[in-house]
Order: C-alpha cells, then sequence, then structure tokens
C-alpha cells in the first residue's frame, strides 16, 4: 500500500463508518458498536503499519544528522481550491505519525469504554467518528488550510458530544468549551491568512512556507496570535478554564479523546505551525510565553490540590502536564522540543487512561466525589491497582511514560542559559511535588483506606473493560522503559524545526 | 567463571524482577477477582457443598507459601549471585588495582536515554568497594528478611503481594547501588521510593498506615525535587551523567566557579552538591526532614527492617560516597553533611530515649546511626581518584562505609526481633512487654548481641566501626562533632538497653497467650548474629580490604587504645544506668525521674512538636494559603473574566437586537439619515 493512500485511507475509514452508523436502524446499538470497533481496529492496524512503514523510509534518523529540505513523507499534493491555491497536500513527519498512533489507540480503548453507552448509541458514535477522522486530517495535512478545516471538525462535535452525553454543568461546560475554542480558532485563521499573504507566494504549503523568511515585523505580530490560537486548545493561561469544566461534564470516551488527543493539537499547531514558520517571532516571544507556560505548570497542580472531584483533580493535572508540553516547547533548545514532544504522547497515554479508569468507576460507585470513596482496592483491585499505576505515571515515576518526558523537558530546558530559564525550570521541577501531593491524595482516598459498606458489593473490570485499561498500561510502561525508538524518531523531526529556529 | 559472572551482571537484577513479575502474574491469574468468587462462592453454598469452600479455602492457605518459596527460591539464587560477584570482584579488581583504575569495573552499560548528541543516559552496573558491598548486603539481608517474612506473614491474607513488593524493592535497592550514572540512580531512587510506599501502605485499609505512606512518599519527593534540580546542574556543566565523568578533577574544577545568584555569590560547586545532597537529606531522614520515617513504622516489620534500617535509607550515605571525590572538594557542603549528620545523631538519640512503641525506638536509633555514618563522611576528605595524600582524610569515608555495613546487620537483626516480639504480644508498646526472656530464649540471646553491637561493646560489629568513625571525627580535629559521637554513644547504649530491659526481664506486664518462637522468623534472627559478631571479628577483611580498600582504615592496634577504652566506658554505662532504672523490667525508678523532668520530657517524648510544625505548614499555608486561594481565584477571576467576555458579547447582542426591531418605519428612517449624513459629508 503506497504511502499517500494510506494517509488518506486512514482519514476516511472514520468518516465511513460515521456514514455507516448513520444507516444502521436506530435501536441496533450492537452493530453501531461493533462497527465502530473494528473500524477503529482497522485504523489502528493501518496506523501501525504506517508507523512501520515510516520507520522504514525515514530510517531511524541518529540526531544530529542534517535534514533534507522536506521534512514530510509519503507527500501527496493535488489541487483542491485554485483560485487561493488551496491544496490537497498530505504528508506526515514522525510526530504527526506518533501523533496518529496516539490517537489510533486512544479512540479504539475510547470506544471500548464507551461500550455502554445507550442513550442515542446512534448520534454518539456519528459524531465520535467524525471527529476522530478530523484528528487524522489534523496529522496529514500540510496545507495548512485544509489542515484548520480538519481542526474545526475535531473541534465541532465536542459541543453536541458534552452538550447531549455530559454530565453535570453539561450546557454550559460545552458552550464554553466550544466558544473558547473557536475564539482560538480566528485567531488562528487570521495567523493563517497572514501567512498566505505575506509569504509573497500565496500558499498555504507547509513545506513551502517553511523556506520563506517572513519580515520580523510580520512575525512579532503573528507569532502571539498564532502561539495563543492554538495555546488555547493546549489550555495555556489564562485560556484553560474551559478545560475543567469540559472535561468534567464529558462522557468518558469524549473526556479520553479530548484529553488524550484533542488538547495536542494544540501544541502540535504552535510547533508546527507557531515555532516552525515564525522562528524569529518565535525567539521574540519565547520569554513572555515561558512565563505564561510556568504559570500554567504550577497554577494547575496547586489547582488540583482542592478539587474534590476526580475528573476536576484529573482535568487541573491536565492543565499542568499540557502546560509541560508548551514548557518544553518555549526552551528553544532541541531537547526541550523534544521533550514537549515526548510529553505530548506521554499525556495523551496517561490521560487517556486516566479518564478511562474514571469512567468505570464512577460508572459503579455513582460519585466522583474522593472523600466519598475509599478503600476500593479491596472490591476493584484490577481497576485501583490500575489507577495507582497511572497516577504514577502522571507524577513522573521512572520506568512509565510521564519520566521520560518530563526529563527531556527539563534537561532541555535547563540547557537554555537565559536567567528567566533557569528560575523557571526550579520552579517547574517543584512541581513535580505538588503533583504528588494531588496524586497520592486522590489514589489514598480512592483506593486505600477502610471500605464504605455501600461500595463493599462492587464488581471489579469486566473482561471487556480490562481491555483497554490493559493497552494503555502497556502503552505507558512500554514507553517509559523502552523510550529508544520513540525519542529516535522524534530527533529525526525535530531537527528541522531546531535548524529554523536557531537559524 | 569471573568473565561469566561480570558479563551477565544483570541477572542480578533480572532475578528480583522476575521474582516480582512471577508473583504478579501468579496473583492476577488467581485473584481474578475476590468478590465475584465470594459473590459465586455464596451461591454455590446454598446450592448444596462446603466441599468448595473447603476446596477454595485450601487453596488460599496452600497457595500463599508457594508465592514465598518462589521469592525465597529467587533470593537464594540472587545471594549467591551477588556473592560470587563479590568474589570475583575481589579476585580479578581488588587483587589487581593497576589494572582498573579506582578499582572500579563497570560491565554493562547500555544506552537508555537519549538526550540530545552529546548527553546519554545509560542503564549499567557499576562495581566498586562500596557498591560490591550494598550488594552483598542487599542480596543476604532480603534473602533473611523473606525467610523471616514466610513466619511473620503467614497469616495474613496478603501475603503474596507482600512477597511481590519485596522483591520489587530488592530489584530497585540493587538497581540503585550499582548505578553507573546519575540519571539512572534517580530512576532507582524514584523507584525505591514507590516500593517503599506501597510497603508502608501494606495495610492499606488502616487509615494511620495509609497516612504514613503518604507522608514518606511526599517529604522524600520533596527532597528529590532538590535532587533532580542539581543533577540537571551537574550534568549540564559536565555534560554527562555518568559517575565516571563526574568524579572527574575536571569536573570538579569546572563547577569550581562563583555565579551570583539574585545578589548573592554562590560557589557553583556547593550548590550543585548541595542540592544533590538533598536527595539523601530526605532519603536517609535528616533532620528537619527525619518526620517520614517513624510514622513509616506502619509497615510490617519485615519492612521496617530491610527498607527503613538496613537499605534504602543508607541511600543518602551511599549517595554522598558515591560521589564523594566531587564533594570531598565542596568544603561547604561537607560542612552540611558533617552538621546535618552529627545534630541528627544526638536529637535522634535523645527522642528515643522517651518513646514506648519499640520499633519508633528503633526507627529513631536508625536516623542516630544514619547521622554517625553521615557525619563521618563529613569529616571525610579523599583526594580525587582515592589516592592517599597529605592532608587527606580517608578515614572518615572508609569508616562510615564500613559502619553502613555492621549497622545493616545488627539493626536488621533488631527489627526482626521486635518483630518477633510484636508477634508475641499483639502490640507494639514497650509497656505490654517484659518478661519475654523465659519465653523467648533464642531472641533473647540474638538480640543482646544485637544490642550490645548497637552500643559498641567489644568485640561486635558496632564497636569497630564506631570506633573508627570517632578516630575519624578526633584526626580530622573536629572535636565538637567527636564529642557528640561520644555522647551519643552513651545514648545510644542507654536506650537500647532501655528496651531490651523492658522487653525481655521482669515480670510479663501483659496477658501472653501461646507465646512460641516461630521456626522460620527465630532462622532468621539467629543467622544474623553471624555477622552481627562476624563483620567486627574479621574486620581486617571487612573494612580494610572490602570496603576502604586503598583508603585508609581504622588500625585500631597502632592508635592510642584511650579512644576505644573511653568510647567502651561510655557505653558500658549506658547499658548500667539503662540497668539501674529498667534492670528488672520495671519502670518505677523511671517514673520518678520522669516527673522530675517534666516538661522537657513531654518535649522530647512529643519529638520536639516538629510533625505539628510540618502539619500547621502543609495545611494552613500550602492547602489554605496556596491550593484554596488558588482554587477561588481559578473559579472567580479567570473564569469569572472568560465569563464577562461572554456576557458583554451578549450584551452587545441585544444592542444589535435593539436595530433589528423589524419595524419598517425604524429601517426607512435609519437609511435616511444615513443618506443624509452621507451627502452632508460629501459636500
Amino acid at each position: 500500500m503506497n504511502g499517500p493512500f494510506l494517509l488518506t485511507l486512514i482519514w476516511i475509514i472514520p468518516f465511513v463508518v460515521a456514514l455507516a452508523c448513520l444507516l444502521v436502524p436506530h435501536d441496533n446499538h450492537r452493530l453501531m458498536k461493533l462497527f465502530s470497533l473494528v473500524g477503529n481496529l482497522i485504523n489502528l492496524g493501518l496506523v501501525i503499519l504506517l508507523t512501520l512503514k515510516f520507520i522504514n523510509v525515514a530510517g531511524i534518523a541518529p540526531a544530529g544528522s542534517d535534514s533534507s529540505a522536506s521534512i514530510f513523507h509519503f507527500a501527496y499534493k493535488t489541487p483542491w481550491f485554485k483560485i487561493m491555491n488551496i491544496e490537497y497536500n498530505i504528508g506526515v513527519d514522525a510526530i504527526s505519525v506518533l501523533m496518529m498512533l496516539l490517537t489510533a489507540i486512544v479512540i479504539f480503548c475510547g470506544i471500548l469504554a464507551s461500550w455502554e453507552v445507550k442513550q442515542q448509541a446512534k448520534e454518539f458514535f456519528i459524531l465520535l467518528n467524525v471527529l476522530v477522522a478530523g484528528v487524522y486530517g489534523v496529522f496529514v495535512s500540510i496545507d495548512l488550510f485544509v489542515l484548520f478545516m480538519f481542526y474545526e471538525i475535531a473541534v465541532l462535535p465536542m459541543y453536541l458530544l458534552i452538550g447531549l452525553w455530559g454530565t453535570g454543568r453539561k450546557e454550559y461546560a460545552a458552550m464554553k468549551l466550544v466558544l473558547m475554542l473557536v475564539a482560538g480558532s480566528a485567531f488562528i485563521l487570521a495567523g493563517i491568512l497572514g501567512l498566505y499573504f505575506e509569504s509573497g507566494i500565496s500558499t498555504f504549503d507547509l513545506a513551502l512556507l517553511s523556506q520563506v523568511r517572513f519580515s520580523d515585523s510580520f512575525q512579532y505580530w503573528a507569532f502571539p496570535v498564532i502561539f495563543l490560537g492554538f495555546g488555547v486548545l493546549g489550555a495555556i493561561f489564562p485560556f484553560h478554564t474551559w478545560s475543567p469544566d469540559g472535561h468534567a461534564s464529558a462522557p468518558t470516551a469524549v473526556s479520553m479523546l479530548h484529553a488524550g488527543v484533542l488538547m495536542k493539537l494544540g501544541g502540535y499547531g504552535c510547533l508546527r505551525v507557531g515555532m516552525y514558520l515564525l522562528p524569529e517571532g518565535a525567539q521574540v516571544w519565547m520569554g513572555f510565553f515561558l512565563v505564561l507556560v510556568t504559570i500554567n505548570v504550577l497554577y494547575g497542580a496547586f489547582g488540583a490540590l482542592r478539587q474534590t472531584d476526580l475528573k476536576y483533580i484529573t482535568a487541573y493535572s491536565s492543565v499542568s502536564h499540557c502546560g509541560l508540553v508548551l514548557f518544553g516547547f518555549t526552551a528553544m533548545t532541541f531537547t526541550g522540543l523534544k521533550g514537549g514532544v515526548l510529553q505530548m504522547i506521554s499525556h495523551g497515554l496517561m490521560t487517556a487512561l486516566f479518564f478511562c479508569l474514571i469512567g468505570m468507576i464512577y460508572g459503579r460507585t455513582h460519585t466522583r466525589t474522593v472523600s466519598e470513596m475509599g478503600g476500593l482496592m479491596k472490591v476493584m483491585p484490577f481497576l485501583s491497582v490500575a489507577f495507582v499505576i497511572v497516577g504514577f505515571a502522571g507524577l513522573g515515576l521512572p520506568s512509565l511514560s510521564g519520566f521520560v518526558a518530563e526529563a527531556n523537558i527539563f534537561v532541555g530546558s535547563f540547557a537554555n542559559t537565559a536567567a528567566i530559564n533557569r528560575v523557571c525550570t526550579v520552579l517547574a521541577v517543584l512541581s513535580i511535588v505538588v503533583t504528588a501531593v494531588y496524586v497520592l491524595r486522590a489514589v489514598n482516598a480512592l483506593v486505600n483506606g477502610p471500605i464504605a459498606p455501600k461500595f463493599s458489593l462492587l464488581t471489579d473490570a469486566t473482561a471487556l473493560e480490562k481491555v483497554p485499561v490493559s493497552i494503555l498500561l502497556f502503552c505507558l510502561f512500554g514507553m517509559g522503559i523502552m523510550p529508544g525508538w520513540i525519542i529516535e524518531l522524534v530527533n529525526g523531526a525535530i531537527k528541522p524545526i531546531f535548524n529554523n529556529l536557531s537559524r | 567463571m569471573a568473565e561469566f559472572i561480570f558479563t551477565n551482571s544483570y541477572l542480578l537484577l533480572i532475578l528480583p524482577l522476575l521474582s516480582f513479575v512471577i508473583i504478579v502474574l501468579w496473583l492476577a491469574g488467581k485473584y481474578q477477582n475476590p468478590a465475584e468468587l465470594d459473590k459465586t462462592l455464596r451461591c454455590q453454598n446454598q446450592i448444596n457443598d462446603s466441599e468448595e469452600t473447603q476446596k477454595r479455602a485450601d487453596d488460599f492457605a496452600k497457595g500463599p507459601k508457594i508465592a514465598g518459596l518462589a521469592a525465597i527460591l529467587l533470593a537464594t539464587l540472587n545471594a549467591l549471585y551477588g556473592l560470587g560477584l563479590a568474589t570475583a570482584y575481589y579476585q580479578h579488581v581488588l587483587a589487581q588495582p593497576e589494572h582498573y583504575p579506582n578499582r572500579t569495573l563497570v560491565c554493562f552499560d547500555l544506552a537508555w536515554l537519549n538526550f540530545s548528541p552529546g548527553l546519554t543516559a545509560n542503564m549499567g552496573i557499576y562495581l566498586d568497594p562500596i557498591s560490591v558491598m550494598m550488594i552483598v548486603v542487599i542480596t543476604m539481608i532480603s534473602l533473611l528478611v523473606n525467610i523471616y517474612s514466610i513466619g511473620y506473614m503467614k497469616d495474613d491474607p496478603a501475603f503474596d503481594r507482600f512477597f511481590a513488593l519485596m522483591s520489587l524493592f530488592t530489584f530497585s535497592m540493587l538497581g540503585l547501588v550499582v548505578s553507573s550514572n546519575i540519571l539512572q540512580m534517580f530512576v532507582f531512587w524514584e523507584l525505591v521510593g514507590v516500593s517503599s510506599y506501597t510497603l508502608i501502605g501494606f495495610w492499606y485499609e488502616k487509615p494511620s498506615a495509609v497516612a504514613a505512606s503518604k507522608k514518606a512518599f511526599i517529604v522524600t519527593r520533596f527532597a528529590d525535587a532538590f535532587f533532580l534540580i542539581g543533577i540537571l546542574l551537574v550534568s549540564f556543566q559536565a555534560k554527562s551523567f555518568d559517575f565516571l565523568t563526574l568524579n572527574l578533577p575536571e569536573t570538579a574544577a569546572l563547577l569550581n566557579q562563583s555565579i551570583v545568584l539574585g545578589s548573592v555569590p554562590v560557589n557553583l560547586l556547593t550548590l550543585a552538591t548541595l542540592l544533590i545532597f538533598a536527595g539523601g537529606w530526605g532519603k536517609s531522614a535528616m533532620f528537619p526532614l527525619h518526620i517520614w520515617l517513624p510514622d513509616a513504622m506502619e509497615g510490617p516489620t519485615p519492612v521496617s527492617s530491610i527498607i527503613h534500617s538496613a537499605t534504602m535509607v543508607v541511600a543518602g550515605v551511599f549517595l554522598t560516597a558515591r560521589m564523594f571525590p566531587l564533594f570531598s572538594e565542596a568544603v561547604g557542603t561537607l560542612a552540611v553533611v558533617q552538621f546535618i549528620g552529627s545534630f541528627t545523631a544526638i536529637f535522634a538519640a535523645i527522642i528515643a530515649i522517651t518513646q514506648r512503641d519499640i520499633k519508633r525506638i528503633l526507627a529513631f536509633s536508625t536516623l542516630s546511626q544514619l547521622g554517625y555514618m553521615l557525619f563521618s563522611l563529613g569529616v571525610a576528605k579523599i583526594s580525587l581518584h582515592g589516592e592517599m595524600g597529605p592532608g587527606l582524610n580517608s578515614l572518615g569515608y572508609s569508616a562510615a562505609m564500613y559502619h553502613v555495613f555492621t549497622h545493616a546487620f545488627f539493626k536488621c537483626m533488631l527489627f526482626l526481633g521486635a518483630g518477633a516480639l510484636i508477634h508475641a504480644v499483639h502490640s507494639n508498646d514497650l509497656m505490654a512487654m517484659g518478661g519475654l526472656k523465659r519465653l523467648m530464649p533464642k531472641t533473647y540471646w540474638s538480640l543482646l548481641a544485637a544490642c550490645l553491637a548497637i552500643g559498641g561493646i567489644f568485640p561486635f560489629s558496632g564497636f569497630w566501626s564506631k570506633d573508627a568513625i570517632l578516630l575519624a571525627a578526633l584526626q580530622s580535629g573536629h572535636y565538637v562533632t567527636f564529642g557528640v559521637g561520644l555522647v551519643t554513644g552513651g545514648l545510644t547504649a542507654f536506650y537500647m538497653f532501655r528496651l531490651f530491659f523492658l522487653a525481655f526481664h521482669g515480670e510479663a506486664r501483659s496477658e501472653l497467650h501461646d507465646v512460641h518462637e516461630d521456626p522460620w522468623m527465630t532462622f532468621s534472627i539467629v543467622a544474623l548474629t553471624i555477622p552481627t559478631l562476624g563483620a567486627g571479628l574479621f574486620e581486617h577483611f571487612f573494612a580494610g580490604e572490602m570496603v576502604a580498600s586503598g583508603l585508609a582504615y581504622a588500625d585500631h592496634l597502632s592508635h592510642p587504645l584511650w579512644l576505644p577504652v573511653i568510647a567502651s566506658l561510655v557505653g558500658i554505662s549506658g547499658i548500667g544506668l539503662a540497668w539501674g532504672f529498667y534492670g528488672h523490667g520495671r519502670t518505677e525508678k523511671a517514673d520518678e525521674w520522669r516527673q522530675w523532668f517534666g516538661p522537657v520530657y513531654q518535649l522530647v517524648q512529643n519529638k520536639f512538636y516538629i510533625d505539628e510544625i510540618y502539619l500547621f505548614i502543609t495545611h494552613r499555608i500550602i492547602f489554605q494559603g496556596i491550593g484554596a486561594p488558588v482554587k477561588w481565584f481559578d473559579r472567580n477571576i479567570v473564569d469569572g473574566a472568560m465569563n464577562l467576555c461572554g456576557r458583554i458579547l451578549q450584551l452587545g447582542g441585544k444592542m444589535v437586537r435593539l436595530a433589528q426591531n423589524g419595524q419598517l418605519q425604524f429601517y426607512l428612517g435609519v437609511t435616511v439619515l444615513g443618506l443624509a449624513a452621507l451627502l452632508f459629508l460629501a459636500s
């Protein structure tokens, strides 16, 4: 199977699944779930195939090797809107391949985790698949306009998914989430149009744009616009407040997908569009953004400290951890950029598992308030142990993925010798203590202690539920213990971005 | 043979890991779902047979033993491998030091984490005198504690989980001591932290155990954050994580520069070593980060014995020793190490006198002994590459390492013995014991040896190592530290024999049922008397050739005899005092004195209220002072601003809606007005 075809197939399959679900009668839930499951399983297979092909084609580029002009493999383009020079232009580099792999794993697990959805299952699965198609689309696009289009396709189903299937203040949360993200999109669009017109070659092609040296005055205003625009989705302070409410209200699979993958689109955009195309702007603005994301890291951690709802704790920890993604980027060093990318993957896996487990636990206890729980280890050892492990992944325990990412981020950030970077690094490192406090607080309250009588008859995960949890646990450990191949891949993809930054 | 042992040295880590994995997998298969099983069982019971119930009960009873025996089998293999490694190391490396610079052999080193083209963290196995010594200590003690635990944990439903976690700990601890670079050490450092966390909270239904586990993890993590910053700092400067590189004179020279932090000039070397030492500060529970260790006694006693006395808590000492060539250049850091060590030594010993919980007494005693090791390092100075030179005092270094070795065995035994006592009377309270000599003779005599050892009485192991430490302090001219060490020796003898007499002598102070000595437990306790005696008798071999190879060690015969005599006299008078107060297992006399001390005694017994200070800081300042305001700020200010934006837009919408009122006359009117305005402007 040739590369471009594979890429196209990967984003089309979820659409096809969505269409197929459309044709299924309303009450045949089983068939719809089966379609989604099989479709995404096939996609998982295809993405794995893509990853293998990519490793083969790209060769595992050793760090430090010179990069060719084009950083994209399996590239293909064909005109779409000739008037504006918009092209269907696809291709991938290591970052997008890894993000697609992450997406495929998370959505597959997410569908398994939402096996019990009964209310309007048809619409739910259709929207979920459309969302996923959008996410894949973003990762394969090289054309900024198409990328933006897919980005919107990914964001908008969120409104319905949270508003209809959510819990708590779901309408408010859905509205807030979508409005804030769309406001971010407006910034992005402005930035992209600016790039288009300023480049002088009237193109949306990322590869071509990366060769253009934009004027400094343009970069100074365009960079913050784009970085903030994508940053909203990456929950940059102070535009993070959609995240706790949104995640807390969203149904399990949506939380998993949103925190696991969608928030990564923000980081991806910041890196791919912001820093890659506008490196001089980045140089100027980084001090400012460094301070913002350091606030993110600390603020998210302290915010999580006093929360009582499990989902809010996780959501604030996401704010802190996604802050680390951008923190890695703002270090502007090779290792820092790499650390940011690794953190995107690590956090994606980790937070997906977090929400997955919370969904399963909530399905049993019908409460998410930590103080009302306790002693779940007794009745649900599997879920409890998984929760403890993912908690430790969250606090950056070596042998789990979080440490690999955080070590790179901190080493990378420390390598930037500016005083402000040093201070912020120290603060960020100290945040791991706060992280330990809120993680252990949640873990202890949830799984340890005497068990409440009302929970004593609850049961552990079913065989079906164990599948997604096990897959995600495997990935967490895999990345934590054998990070080598991922790091080698990311090295290759970071090189051109770093070269642009240090030109 | 030696070649084989060196090339396959990773087996040392694989064996305990294998033990962990096997037990976990087996456990996962066995306890698919206890609640589910119970339910099915209940249904079955209603139908008919109690046979099924019986079978399951048998499975339960039989199964766990298998886990324990498997763990013991692998631990035995591991101990043999450890011994083999030590022998091979002794015969090949120590015998021909000219081939091995620094007597170091890195026999396994794989790239693990590639940071940037010039900076890679490896996973390796680094053999030098101190890591080999630790390998022997860890594998031996791990084996003995595993054997002991078969007896100690036999009635615990989570028997197999215990062995799994113990194996995990052994794996992590071995990984820590053989680390070839500082990042690897940090990795295993965190893993021992987690093993310790899970084992302190082993009885997870007990709130105090859960709280203690959390406290232990967080306090050590707090220290580890500084450790990590230290790692970042040295690795950035030295462009490497490897100990071989970090301990080079060039690294010290590179770091030895002044920088300005804020407006304070700081020596980078001092800063970096202090930050690294901060990690050890937490792990070795030095004042004021000592608060987690006494609480950690909530875990099962075998855990306290291996993790919280013999091995993990000496990690801080080990870390300092591992990087000693670098520390040696940082005078300020060594002064801190020395001060903190000696302060904690006497501080903890004073608290130990007043405690009633047998395990807490031992915990404070551990703190005190760790203090000894650290101040001994603090008074030492070795040149880079470990050669002797003028004005260098490597005795402190070798004495500290030797004390790590002797302490590991006798303290492990003390804990195991305490566990046997607790098992017998079902209480940690010393006041509930008494008169156990008659009932537990083997434990009695073994513990006597351990108490004499820790009290520093000739010829037990503690005598030699403590003497070496005191000599090091004296020779280096740190007389205050020497005095503190001497006095603490007396206090140590006093509180240990207070414990000993109260537990064994006199009459039983509580009702005892069916007190007996479990064979598994007694075996380990008795077996530990061998190193408690032997490590002292063969002092020349252990201290002179093994641990302190190439460095000075205390040649007790060639030094003034008055020092060991005085030290022994102090120790004996401590024992005598304890005999005077508690000799017949009675406390009346001591109670009178306690009245006399009044509030001072209260202060000490409450551990100087340091826990309360921490509670104040964490709850009042961090939770209520930072966490709660952040939450409020987020809800009201940040979110409020977002909502305000929404409101303003809504308001704007309303304003616009006023214009779109659907009245044609209004539209026409506006159009005419607009046209007029345009015409007016145009004219």
